[in-house]
C-alpha cells in the first residue's frame, strides 16, 4: 500500500494507499475515472491504452503507477476535447480513420508522440538512410504505428489521416493552408510489406535499405 | 497479480543489496516482467525499482567505444548519433524488435534479460521446465515451430527472443554489474547467457541481487553493419530467423572482417567465431558458404516444426555474404 500523485493532462492526483499492483491504465480507469484509455489486451500487444509519459508513448497496461510519481503523464483527454480538437484527431474524423473507435484513443496518443520522434528524427526499422529517416512514406508510417491494432482494419486511412498531419507540419512553415490535404496527400495506397526476395533486390539496388555502414561518420 | 513489496532504490548498491534476497526483482522498464507477473509466471515478492538511478548517460570511453548506462531505453540507443554513425547494427537489430511504445519503456539491461517466447513457458497448466525444473518439455514433441534448433538439450529447446543481445554479441559488448556486496565485475557477453542443459531455469550468470550497471562497447568495427530478421509478419513479431552482420570486403573482392551473429535460432544469441574464421581472406564463393553453413549449423537439431530454420538459416547466411560482396559495403 502506498501513497502517491500522479500529474495527469497536468491535474494533479493525490492517490492514497494504493496497492502497489495497480498498473498506470487501471488507475486511470477504475480509480480516476479517465476512461479515455482503452484496455484491449492488457499485455502490452494491441496499444490501446497508449499514454504520454513525459512526451513518449508507451503501454500505460505494461508499466505501475507507483513508479510515475512526478512524471507529466497525458491521456487522449489531454490532447483534445470535443471543442478543440487536435490536429490529429481532427484528421482522424476527416480521413475516416476509424469504425468502433475502441483503439482510436490509442492511435491518436501513439500519433500524437510518432509525430514527436518524427521532428526528432528517430529512424525505423524501414529507414533506408538511418541518419535521414523519409518519415513521409507509407511504409514509415505503418513501422511506426505497428504497436497499435485495429481490429476494424482502418489502416489506409489512419495512415493517411497521419499522413496528412505529417506533410501539413512538413509544409507549415513555406506553404499556406491546403484545402482538402487529404486528397493532396501522397499516400495513394495502401503499403504492404513485399516479398523478403523483393525486400533483398530492393536494398542491393539502393544500397541502404537495410544496411549502414561504420566508420564513415562518427 | 501475487503481491509484493514496491520499493525505489537511489544507488546502484543499494540496490543491488535489496534486491539481494530469495525472490526479489528489480524493476525498470517492466515490459516483459510485468507481462510474466500478470501471468503469475514471475511471482516476485519483492520489487525494486530502479528506474531513479543515474544510469541514463551514453559515454564515449578512452579507447573509442561507448559506455551505455543499463537504464537508456531502446528508442534512445537505436536514435542516438554515435550508435547510427559507428554501430548501425545495433541500431537496426534494436529498430527490428517490437513497437514504438515498447522501446520507449524497454532498457539496455532489461533487453538482456527477457525470457523466451515459448508457448509452453507461458501456458501455466502445461509442463515447463524452465518455469517449473524437472516438470518435462512438451515442446520437443509439440509445437516448436519457432523454437531453437542450437545449443538446445534434452530439457528445454526456448530460443533466446532479444534482437538487441544479438547486435551486442556480435559486437562483442561487456556487461558490467554490481553486486550485493558492492564489489562489481565486468562480464562478457559471449559468457553471460547459460545453455539450458539439465537447468533451464538457470539462462545466465547473474547472481542474486546482481545488478548491470553499463554495457560497453569496444571501437566501433569499419565494415557494412546489417540486420537482417526473417518473421512471420513484417513488424511486431519475434524473428524466425534473424542475423547480425559486419562484413568488410578489399578491392579485391576478399572478405577481411566477417562477423556473424544470429537469432532465433539459439537457445542463446548464436555466434560461431570458427565460421568467421573460415570465410575470412576468402572471396566468399558459393563452396565457402556452403562450408561456413555446414559448421554453423553442424550440431543443429530440428524437432518437427521447426526444420526449416536450418535450410533458413543457410540460404540467410548466403544472401548476407554475396549482398556484402555485390559490393556496397567494401
Amino acid at each position: 500500500m502506498s501513497t502517491l500523485t500522479l500529474t495527469i493532462n497536468k491535474q494533479d492526483y493525490q492517490l492514497e494507499n494504493l496497492d502497489a499492483r495497480t498498473t498506470l491504465l487501471d488507475v486511470c480507469r477504475q480509480h480516476l475515472q479517465i476512461t479515455g484509455p482503452k484496455k484491449g489486451c492488457d499485455h502490452g500487444q494491441c496499444g490501446a491504452c497508449t499514454m504520454l509519459i513525459n512526451g513518449r508513448r508507451v503501454n500505460s497496461c505494461l508499466t505501475l503507477a507507483i513508479m510515475h510519481d512526478g512524471d507529466e503523464i497525458t491521456t487522449i483527454e489531454g490532447i483534445g476535447m470535443p471543442d478543440s480538437l487536435s490536429a490529429l484527431q481532427q484528421a482522424f474524423k476527416d480521413n475516416d480513420a476509424f469504425q468502433c473507435g475502441y483503439c482510436t484513443p490509442g492511435q491518436i496518443c501513439s500519433a500524437t508522440a510518432l509525430i514527436e520522434e518524427v521532428k526528432q528524427n528517430w529512424p525505423s526499422h524501414v529507414s533506408t538512410d538511418l541518419q535521414h529517416p523519409d518519415s513521409l512514406l507509407v511504409q514509415e508510417i505503418a513501422e511506426r504505428m505497428s504497436g497499435n491494432v485495429c481490429r476494424c482494419s482502418a489502416y489506409p486511412n489512419i495512415i493517411k489521416a497521419i499522413s496528412q498531419v505529417l506533410e501539413n507540419e512538413a509544409s507549415a512553415s513555406t506553404s499556406k493552408t491546403v484545402d482538402n490535404a487529404a486528397q493532396n496527400s501522397s499516400v495513394t495506397g495502401i503499403w504492404s510489406p513485399p516479398s523478403s526476395e523483393t525486400q533483398f533486390h530492393k536494398a542491393s539496388a539502393n544500397n541502404k535499405t537495410i544496411t549502414g555502414k561504420a566508420g564513415d561518420h562518427s | 497479480m501475487k503481491r509484493f513489496e514496491y520499493s525505489r532504490a537511489d544507488a546502484p548498491k543499494q540496490a543491488a543489496t535489496s534486491a539481494s534476497s530469495k525472490d526479489a526483482s528489480f524493476i525498470a522498464g517492466g515490459t516483459n516482467l510485468l507481462d510474466l507477473m500478470k501471468l503469475e509466471i514471475e511471482t516476485p515478492i519483492k520489487l525494486v525499482d530502479i528506474t531513479r538511478l543515474e544510469l541514463e548517460q551514453v559515454e564515449t570511453t578512452a579507447d573509442g567505444g561507448l559506455r551505455i548506462g543499463t537504464l537508456v531505453t531502446n528508442s534512445d540507443l537505436a536514435a542516438h548519433p554515435e550508435v547510427i554513425a559507428n554501430y548501425p547494427v545495433l541500431s537496426r537489430a534494436i529498430l527490428a524488435g517490437a513497437t514504438g511504445q515498447l522501446r520507449n519503456r524497454a532498457t539496455t539491461g532489461g533487453n538482456f534479460l527477457q525470457r523466451t517466447r515459448c508457448y509452453y513457458f507461458y501456458q501455466t497448466d502445461s509442463a515447463c521446465n524452465k518455469r517449473e525444473p524437472g516438470t518435462g518439455c512438451p515442446a520437443i514433441n509439440g509445437e516448436n515451430r519457432t523454437l531453437a534448433v542450437l545449443g538446445t538439450s534434452d530439457s528445454c529447446i526456448a530460443q533466446h527472443p532479444s534482437d538487441m543481445a544479438v547486435a551486442m554479441r556480435l559486437l562483442d559488448a561487456t556487461i558490467e554489474t554490481v553486486k550485493a556486496d558492492g564489489s562489481t565485475r565486468a562480464i562478457d557477453v559471449k559468457d553471460f547467457y547459460c545453455l539450458p542443459k539439465d537447468t533451464p531455469h538457470i539462462e545466465n550468470v547473474l547472481e542474486a541481487g546482481e545488478l548491470i550497471t553499463h554495457v560497453v562497447l569496444p571501437a566501433p568495427i569499419k565494415g557494412m553493419h546489417t540486420y537482417d530478421k526473417v518473421r512471420d509478419r513484417a513488424s511486431y513479431a519475434f524473428a524466425l530467423v534473424s542475423c547480425a552482420a559486419v562484413v568488410d570486403a578489399d578491392d579485391n573482392g576478399n572478405l577481411k572482417t566477417v562477423r556473424l551473429a544470429f537469432g532465433g535460432i539459439g537457445t542463446k544469441p548464436w555466434r560461431n567465431e570458427e565460421v568467421e574464421a573460415l570465410l575470412t581472406d576468402t572471396d566468399g564463393n558459393s563452396d565457402v558458404i556452403t562450408q561456413a553453413a555446414d559448421l554453423l549449423l553442424q550440431d543443429a537439431k530440428g524437432n518437427g516444426q521447426n526444420d526449416f530454420k536450418i535450410p533458413l538459416t543457410r540460404r540467410l547466411l548466403k544472401q548476407v555474404i554475396q549482398r556484402a560482396l555485390a559490393g556496397e559495403g567494401a
